[in-house]
């Protein structure tokens, strides 16, 4: 595990901005236990201040200290994103290794309402969902009903390498030994889709928090909880850029921005190593 | 041409499946969470003062009619359908007495055009210098470009939307950034109101092509870094044909295919996309109508709009896979 983290660190670029802005934003994240406001309060500080010594970020017109709002506000959704991403990763695993491994009808059956859920427009499914459950809807909700709607891509790619693992010939020395399905796809197959499974969480979690930005800013979640997207919420609420308090809308879209795209680099560092001839290309052997 | 008779059948059947799954989805929403509707409505209704009780029996019932929540399960679920395939979703509450499917109709083709060019327009700028990209790797200024479709690529539609709409609204006053043409001007085919369209929709125009082309750029430039290495590119080479043919004809052509698949996969993200755009601005298209129409709490208006949001997707994928044998024509022989 560190040798390949090492690897990655000395051979790939894209990984070490990826890993350097996750680093940031992780650390931002780890600051929020630290913060002096609690997060729910308002009219802590006083509001509309420019960034100062006493407050970085500047204040918001709520009289909250962006910075310290921030901390948290990441730390939700960071959250939010690796919950949906480990709780569609389940059915993504489920779906792609049985639809891979037992073919024929199974698989038919599986990948044609796999295929139906990658073409949904879930965006408005969400919103209906909004629209039905209102103030019922919490944060964890939210997650649990964006895991079981966005898990049809990856459950794809798990089955394509199931597909080709079912041919491979330890796949048959584990049925002439007697093991059962169950034991076979959790115990043969699913340590090598696991690589790629990390790199779709990555990808997963953008979705998810990009979904969640969007639906937090049109005001169709909890937006109680503080979030990036619940902030540039309130931000728009109180018209922070025609007042002139750009800092309250320009420091949770940097923040976010820093997110996506170290997420983003990360999964594609990721996958680039997971290929052995990108790998041994970037590390000077091969045709590069 | 049998072959081909089959795929689009199995197509077919596909799309059948995707629009009774997404439309039992938004019944299954709609009726079987614990929620009432119902007494939601009446809650926010009567919580702005006092209402006889003889009218909130009234409402509930005229409610419980607007929402086919009359009779057992199996009723109301027949009553769903009904209302869908006739594609009557009532009158509008927030603008009655129009009928919902006349607000959809007149938003739809703000939509379609929008979303439409947008789409073409990223497919094939985003596809075109993809592959230049994978084919002369050492072009430096393909290569920023690279490194930008990288950076702005994951960043969500309505971040990339809002950040546009601050530059050029606020910063640096150039475009308007809401609505779909001037207000003054009489709407059909003259010149001032077809510049007036053209001038409004660049900006969610240009937000949703800058997505758009980083996916394309990047998808395209490996598949063609991939390709360049086979055996038969390099044949080409040692045997001396044009580059340009190779990039077009043994390049890029087989590098199409899968992006076509993608562009039919992504078609509800893109769409997705052009709805909190289209909101950003203020665009009268569907996606404006839909987040509106929440705000406004007319149940008849968002389940109409997400109702042919699935249908209009999922038509777009079924048209995308028909015409897909036309650029590989290894699918007539293989299914």
């Amino acid at each position: 595990m560190i040798t390949i983290l090492r690897d990655l660190l000395r051979y790939n670029g894209e990984f070490r901005i990826g890993f350097a802005l996750i680093a940031v934003v992780a650390a931002m994240a780890a600051l929020s236990f630290a913060s002096p406001y609690p997060p729910n309060d308002v009219y802590v500080v006083a509001p509309d201040a420019p960034p100062s010594a006493a407050h970085w970020f500047g204040t918001t017109s709520r009289g909250q200290d962006v910075f310290w709002q921030l901390t948290i506000a990441i730390r939700n959704t960071l959250g939010f994103g690796l919950l949906v991403a480990l709780l569609s990763r389940i059915i993504s695993i489920l779906v792609g290794l049985t639809a891979g491994y037992l073919g024929g009808w199974a698989d038919r059956i599986l990948m044609a309402i796999n295929d139906t859920f990658i073409v949904l427009p879930l965006f408005p499914i969400l919103i209906l969902f909004y629209f039905v459950l209102r103030d019922s809807m919490s944060t964890v909700l939210l997650a649990c009903i964006m895991a079981s709607l966005g898990w049809a891509y990856d459950a794809r790619l798990i089955r394509s390498v199931a597909m080709s693992l079912k041919q491979r010939e330890f796949t048959d020395t584990a049925i002439f030994s007697g093991m059962k399905t169950r034991e076979i796809l959790l115990r043969e197959h699913l340590p090598y889709v696991m690589p790629i499974v990390f790199s779709t969480t990555l990808n997963n979690m953008n979705w998810s928090i990009g979904l969640e930005v969007t639906l937090a800013v049109l005001g169709f979640m909890d937006i109680n909880t503080p979030t990036i997207g619940g902030m540039i919420y309130w931000a728009n609420q109180h018209t922070a850029i025609v007042a002139g308090v750009w800092w309250w809308i320009a420091f949770p879209i940097l923040l976010v921005v820093m997110t996506f795209v170290g997420l983003y680099l990360l999964a594609v560092s990721m996958n680039a190593y997971i290929d052995p001839r990108s790998r041994l290309a970037r590390m000077g052997g091969g045709r590069s | 041409m049998r072959s081909y008779l089959h795929y689009a059948l199995r197509r077919f059947a596909q799309f059948v499946l995707v629009v009774f799954i997404g439309i039992n989805l938004a019944y299954v929403i709609t009726h079987a969470t614990p929620i009432d509707p119902v007494e939601q409505s009446i809650a926010a209704v009567t919580s702005f003062g006092n209402t006889a009780p003889e009218a909130i029996a009234e409402m509930r019932r005229s409610l419980q009619e607007l929402y086919g929540l009359n009779g057992g399960w199996l009723e109301q679920y027949s009553t769903f359908w009904s209302r869908v395939l006739r594609a009557d979703f009532g009158p509008s509450l927030s603008a009655f007495p129009a009928p919902v499917s006349s607000l959809i109709a007149r938003a739809l083709p703000w939509t379609l055009g929008l979303l439409g060019f947008a789409t073409i327009v990223s497919w094939l700028l985003g596809n075109l210098l993809g592959g230049l990209a994978g084919y002369y790797q050492q072009n430096r200024s393909l290569k920023l470009l690279g490194v930008l479709a990288m950076a702005l690529h994951p960043v969500p539609y309505y971040i990339v939307a809002l950040a546009l709409m601050i530059v050029f609204g606020f910063i640096w006053p150039l475009l308007p950034i809401t609505g779909g043409s001037a207000m003054n001007l009489e709407q059909g085919w003259n010149l001032p109101f077809i510049i007036s369209v053209a001038k409004h929709s660049i900006l969610p125009a240009l937000s949703l092509i800058l997505i758009g082309v980083g996916s394309w750029f990047l998808g395209m430039r490996s598949l063609v870094s991939n390709i360049v290495t086979e055996d038969h590119v390099v044949y080409a080479e040692i045997a001396g044909v044009d580059p340009r043919r190779i990039l077009g004809s043994y390049v890029m052509r087989n590098a199409l295919a899968p992006q076509v698949t993608g562009l039919a996969m992504s078609l509800g993200g893109i769409f997705n996309g052009a709805v909190i755009t289209e909101k950003v601005f203020g665009y009268p298209g569907v996606g404006t109508l839909l987040v509106d129409a929440v705000y406004a709490g007319d149940y008849g208006l968002v389940l109409g709009v997400t109702t042919v949001s699935i249908l209009g997707v999922s038509l777009g994928v079924l048209l995308i896979d028909l015409l897909y044998p036309l650029i590989d024509p290894r699918v007539q022989v293989t299914t």
